[in-house]
């Protein structure tokens, strides 16, 4: 009843291809972002910020970029998680060895340095495609996390190649208590989220998609597939990029080249693909799930078992997690292959015709 | 039905927040002294964190059974986090909510993410034989305890062996050594103390990084069969341990020149290789396995004979199971000191136990009066030293058992003194923290 | 020259055992175009499933016929696989018909953490031993032709020569029984196949029994060589470069593709990583992979792809 549409009418192009073309939404989105930047701070306590919401922020920026390229090119990559860590240490080694480098700088040049890699990782799709292609960006996975370990100059010369990083700076404000950096992390993701929306509307992805849907008719039609794959190869890895330095300088503090194993990389796949491919908001419900999930479980199940008297052990616990986080994901994929943003659709179609079911 | 499934979702993740918030806010009652368990009881390291884990809290439980700490209570909340340093910082998060006041990680990437953190949130950190070798410097690092030993002193004790067995250090001159590591920081750690030592003695020293988790070793042992190094010093954990013996044995290399750190001497590294590890030595953190030891004997009387031991029988007394009593003992000895000062009987705070632990004096009448006769020497630490004993032994794997050798080394003061302030330095500077004079010590 | 010799052989016999694992891969890729990430972990579950078996059937026989405790662990994970496989069809992959390949490996990732959790609920966590009575000590070779001779790891030579029979068995079984014709017109084409009367879950289930029996023999060689644990879920890792390299749907292809990797991996290791500082044989593999990709996309023997629009 109240998410109708009736008389609300576009009367300029602008007004009927805005991203939110209908007004509760744009009111919903606006009280959420208005929520998570006023609200939450208020409400949620440290442990909340730092093993909560701070990761599910940081993974959603990168899971935004997996998703470009994945669910936008149709390029499936398995090697996130060594752009994030190119990211990391890029950014790091700006912010050290450059005097004054400010922490954004730091950012937006690692970020910079992860896409260029990822253009050169980028060039066997213009050869190899599906899932000989997943396999080759594994290349990039393992080449890099060999060399942050092996090169030196990376780490700037640690003994144990671990590097940390702390007194973040932002323009005059130091982002030290769980809530600045929640704040930070919050506005970062807005800008970026809203840099994707727009690409993914604009010539750029259109591009991307018509390569997706079918790149050989997509080459007839005049798009150039070097281009079009490269460019979403880059945008992809920036965003990967800058989510990876943010990781490591926000969420860490100290991290070695195993915060960006292969691991990393499946989750951030696992992200986008149960969140749904092609799908901005579908990214934050995948880095939602999949970061939430297993801390969930493992807080649930032994108070579960101490509702009906029995103590579980860790070990059965942390089993148990595994067991379900993977029968919820096959669940999820034979339920809705198109993943959580299908469902949010689907349900968005609901209410506007509710009461009525056509 | 997606509808349905979709309803589902939204209401687990409702369930999951509110549950995440109240579980933190459901703080530990007063009178229990809060001691959190991170552990790794799945994936690829729990072969060897299970006995770890078994034995901390096996201890706990035994002080508990005699009484507590001057009558408190000890309570204890497992986390696993599966040796992955995001999910152990988020268990730090977690358990630092329900008023932890000290924290073993058992993993040198977790150890690092927590350094940082540590200070900030006053709780100290026990890193009993592993974590960040300059970290026994206290009036840098003034939240860390790598109580016992660290990655250096096991280094320079492995090359003391080494030069004792040639017939000095001086006879090291020449030789080759090797270091198969596990390749992340926890393997990395001994390099520089190596090189050090390289450097002093002339012998050439040869790294051969082994990527995580280290079943695949061939090419590494291909290589030291090209060179045929005289030792090879394995730091390794869990499978990789197994691994390189089986390698070894495939490569005919001679398993009485090996040696390996104290992660690498025990139970589950060498049992299913048995009699093909047979004259394999290692590095004992002190304890080797200790089945006869007194504090053993009242585990399985007190603990295990009420039904309430952690993990099974056989498994008490093993070097692994040790090493967690072990632990489990000095974050009990550090509240007890604590207690002496601020109050006995009372439950102490993060900074009172990290006090506590800076003023531990364990003699050896202490050490025998608790059950670690034969077990354990003296240690004691200070502000300057966190670290607060160095004594090692070398254990021999006999083909079904470990036997712990007679002689005890200690490391290198000087030589040791020198690498830590060093490091230590550089790091104060790059973190811009003021080392704490004599009298700030006091304090 | 006798050390180069004694790394080529090394690489072959690791080679020999990858193929055995990127065999299970291709088996089910063929037939259902899984690309079926849950290898490894099926490695792992087998061998969990031999090692426990084996040493519970031992006690319960009180431990006087090893070969015997052996034999019936065999015969009982066996078992044990062809109900994952059933399971996995009848609750999974049946679900899962005609979607994409992405969304099929991730479903095949799920099922990976699930039998990861199982397999340790049920056989334990620890570290297991399987004892098939392989040979460790190592023997030396052509000791007149080159000084020092050539050091042969008899385990990983007998672990081989099983590998190489358990191929041409799959060969045989494919080219000349009724099933592996019915299995071969399924991976052809599974509406055609569907409408000639072949029961096309049947055969899934087939399938992936067979890639379960690899995964069991897999585990066996694997187990034997470093002891059951969770890692030998990794092997999988180390496989997908062959599997890509001989291409998705080859059998022969994997054989080849494991020999060149694992010879790659093992000199480039040996020759080229003290230089980088070592520790480059995956990475290498990889790489190694990829340049053939570029010349070749579909792997060295993989089908032909041709773009229509």
């Amino acid at each position: 009843m109240i998410y109708r549409e009736n008389g609300q009418f576009k009367t300029s192009y602008g007004a009927d291809q805005q991203i939110f073309p209908i007004a509760q939404d744009r009111w919903a989105v606006l009280a959420i972002i208005a929520f998570a930047f006023i609200g939450v701070p208020l409400l949620a306590d440290e442990y909340m910020f730092r093993a909560i919401l701070i990761p599910f922020l940081i993974l959603s920026l990168a899971a935004l970029g997996v998703n470009l390229l994945v669910g936008y090119c149709g390029q499936i990559t398995l090697g996130a998680g060594a752009f994030m860590a190119i990211g990391a240490y890029a950014a790091y080694n700006f912010l050290i060895r450059i005097d004054g480098m400010p922490l954004l700088g730091a950012l937006i040049l690692g970020g910079l340095t992860s896409a260029a890699m990822g253009i050169l990782f980028g060039i066997p799709s213009l050869r190899v495609r599906g899932l000989y292609l997943a396999v080759a960006t594994l290349a990039a996975q393992f080449f890099w996390d060999w060399a942050f370990l092996r090169i030196k100059w990376f780490t700037n010369d640690s003994s144990s190649g671990s590097v940390s990083v702390s007194n973040l700076d932002f323009f005059g404000w130091t982002i030290d208590a769980p809530a600045e950096k929640y704040l930070f992390c919050l506005g970062m993701l807005v800008v970026f989220g809203l840099l994707a929306k727009n690409m993914t509307r604009a010539s750029i992805g259109r591009q991307w998609m018509a390569i997706r849907d079918m790149d050989v008719a997509a080459e007839v039609i005049g798009i150039r597939p070097m281009w079009a794959k490269l460019s979403a190869f880059a945008v992809s890895s920036f965003f990967v990029g800058v989510a990876g330095a943010m990781w490591g300088f926000v969420h860490l503090g100290s991290w070695e080249p195993a915060a960006f194993s292969v691991d990393r990389s499946f989750q951030l796949l696992f992200m986008v693909i149960i969140g749904g491919l092609g799908s901005i908001v579908g990214s934050f419900f995948g880095a939602a799930f999949i970061v939430i999930l297993p801390i969930f479980l493992n807080q649930m199940l032994p108070a579960l078992g101490g509702l009906f008297g029995v103590s579980i052990s860790t070990a059965a616990v942390s089993h148990a997690e595994l067991i379900i986080f993977g029968v919820l994901i096959v669940f999820f994929l034979i339920v809705e292959p198109h993943g959580l943003a299908r469902l949010w659709a689907t349900s968005k179609e609901k209410l506007r015709l509710w009461p009525f079911p056509h | 039905m997606k509808i349905r499934s979709l309803a589902l979702a939204v209401s687990m993740a409702t369930i999951g927040l509110t549950s995440a918030v109240t579980s933190t806010a459901a703080f530990a009652q007063a009178k229990e002294q809060f001691f959190p368990v991170l552990v790794y009881r799945t994936g690829a390291y729990a072969a060897n964190g299970n006995p770890w884990a078994n034995g901390y809290v096996d201890y706990l439980k035994l002080v508990n059974a005699q009484g507590g700490i001057n009558g408190v209570k000890l309570s204890f909340e497992e986390c696993e986090f599966g040796y992955a340093t995001d999910r152990g910082v988020e268990c730090y998060e977690r358990l630092k909510g329900k008023g932890a006041t000290v924290f073993q990680p058992l993993s040198t990437g977790v150890t690092f993410a927590l350094t940082d953190k540590a200070p900030v949130d006053k709780i100290p950190l026990i890193t009993a034989g592993y974590g960040r070798s300059e970290s026994q410097d206290g009036s840098v690092f003034m939240w860390n305890f790598p109580l016992l030993g660290t990655y250096w002193v096991a280094a320079d004790v492995a090359i003391q062996h080494i030069g004792k067995q040639a017939g000095g250090l001086d006879k090291l001159k020449g030789k080759k050594i090797a270091l198969v590591y596990h390749d992340s920081p926890f393997g990395k750690e001994p390099i520089p103390m190596l090189q050090e030592r390289a450097k002093m003695h002339g012998f050439e020293l040869m790294l051969l990084p082994v990527a995580h988790p280290g079943v695949e070793q061939k090419a590494t042992w291909l290589q030291i069969r090209q060179n045929r190094p005289d030792n090879v010093l394995l730091w390794g954990w869990g499978v990789m341990n197994s691994t390189a013996l089986k390698e070894a044995q495939a490569t005919g290399y001679p398993r009485e020149k090996m040696l390996g750190v104290w992660w690498a001497g025990a139970e589950p590294d060498v049992k299913d290789v048995a009699a093909g590890a047979k004259g394999y030595n290692a590095l004992a953190l002190q304890h080797s396995a200790e089945p006869k030891s007194k504090v053993v004997a009242d585990v399985l009387a007190q603990v295990h004979g009420k039904g309430q031991g952690t993990g099974p029988k056989e498994e008490v007394g093993q070097v692994l199971y040790m090493r967690g009593l072990i632990s489990a003992m000095l974050a009990v000895e550090g509240v007890r000191k604590a207690q002496e000062r601020y109050g006995k009987g009372k439950v102490m705070t993060g900074e009172q136990v990290r006090w506590g632990l800076e003023n531990m004096n364990l003699d050896q009448k202490t050490l025998d009066a608790m059950g670690f006769a034969g077990v354990m020497r003296p240690v004691q630490t200070s502000c300057l030293d966190h670290m607060g004993a160095s004594w090692v032994r070398i254990q021999t794997w006999d083909g079904s058992k470990w036997v712990p050798g007679n002689d005890w080394y200690q490391a290198d003061e000087k030589l040791l003194r020198g690498m830590v302030l060093n490091a230590s330095r550089k790091y104060a500077e790059e973190k811009k923290i003021t080392p704490r004079t004599p009298e700030q010590c006091k304090q | 020259m006798a050390f180069f010799l004694e790394t080529l052989i090394g690489g072959l016999m690791a080679g020999m055992l990858y193929a055995l694992v990127a065999l299970g891969f291709v088996l089910i890729f063929k037939a259902s175009g899984v690309f079926n990430f849950a290898q490894g972990a099926m490695v792992l579950f087998a061998a969990l499933a031999m090692a426990r078996f084996s040493e519970w059937f031992n006690a319960a026989l009180g431990g006087d016929s090893l070969l015997l405790a052996n034999i019936l662990a065999f015969i009982a994970s066996g078992g044990v696989m062809f109900v994952v496989a059933w399971v996995i069809e009848r609750l999974a992959l049946r679900n899962l018909v005609n979607q994409e390949g992405a969304t099929l490996l991730m479903a095949t990732l799920g099922i990976t953490y699930v039998l990861e959790g199982v397999g340790q609920t049920i056989f334990g966590s620890e570290i297991y031993a399987i004892d098939v009575g392989m040979p460790k000590e190592p023997v030396m070779m052509f000791e007149n032709l080159f000084e020092g001779g050539i050091l042969i790891n008899k385990e990983d030579f007998i672990a081989a020569l099983i590998a190489a029979a358990l191929v041409a068995g799959l060969s045989l079984f494919f080219q000349k029984t009724s099933t592996g014709r019915a299995l071969r017109a399924v991976a052809d084409d599974h509406q055609a196949a569907l409408s000639i009367g072949i029961p096309l879950n049947r055969i899934w289930v087939i399938v992936w029994c067979v890639a379960g029996i690899v995964a069991l023999v897999a585990g066996i060689i694997w187990g034997s060589k470093l002891g059951v644990q969770f890692s030998l879920a990794t092997v999988a890792l180390r496989a997908l470069p062959v599997v890509i390299l001989g291409g998705l749907t080859s059998v022969p292809g994997a054989i080849i593709g494991g020999l060149i990797i694992g010879v790659g991996e093992k000199l480039s290791e040996v020759y080229l990583g003290p230089y980088v500082g070592g520790g480059i044989e995956i990475w290498f593999a990889y790489m190694l992979a990829l340049v053939f990709l570029l010349f070749r996309p579909q792997g060295l023997f993989g089908e032909k792809i041709i773009d229509r629009v």
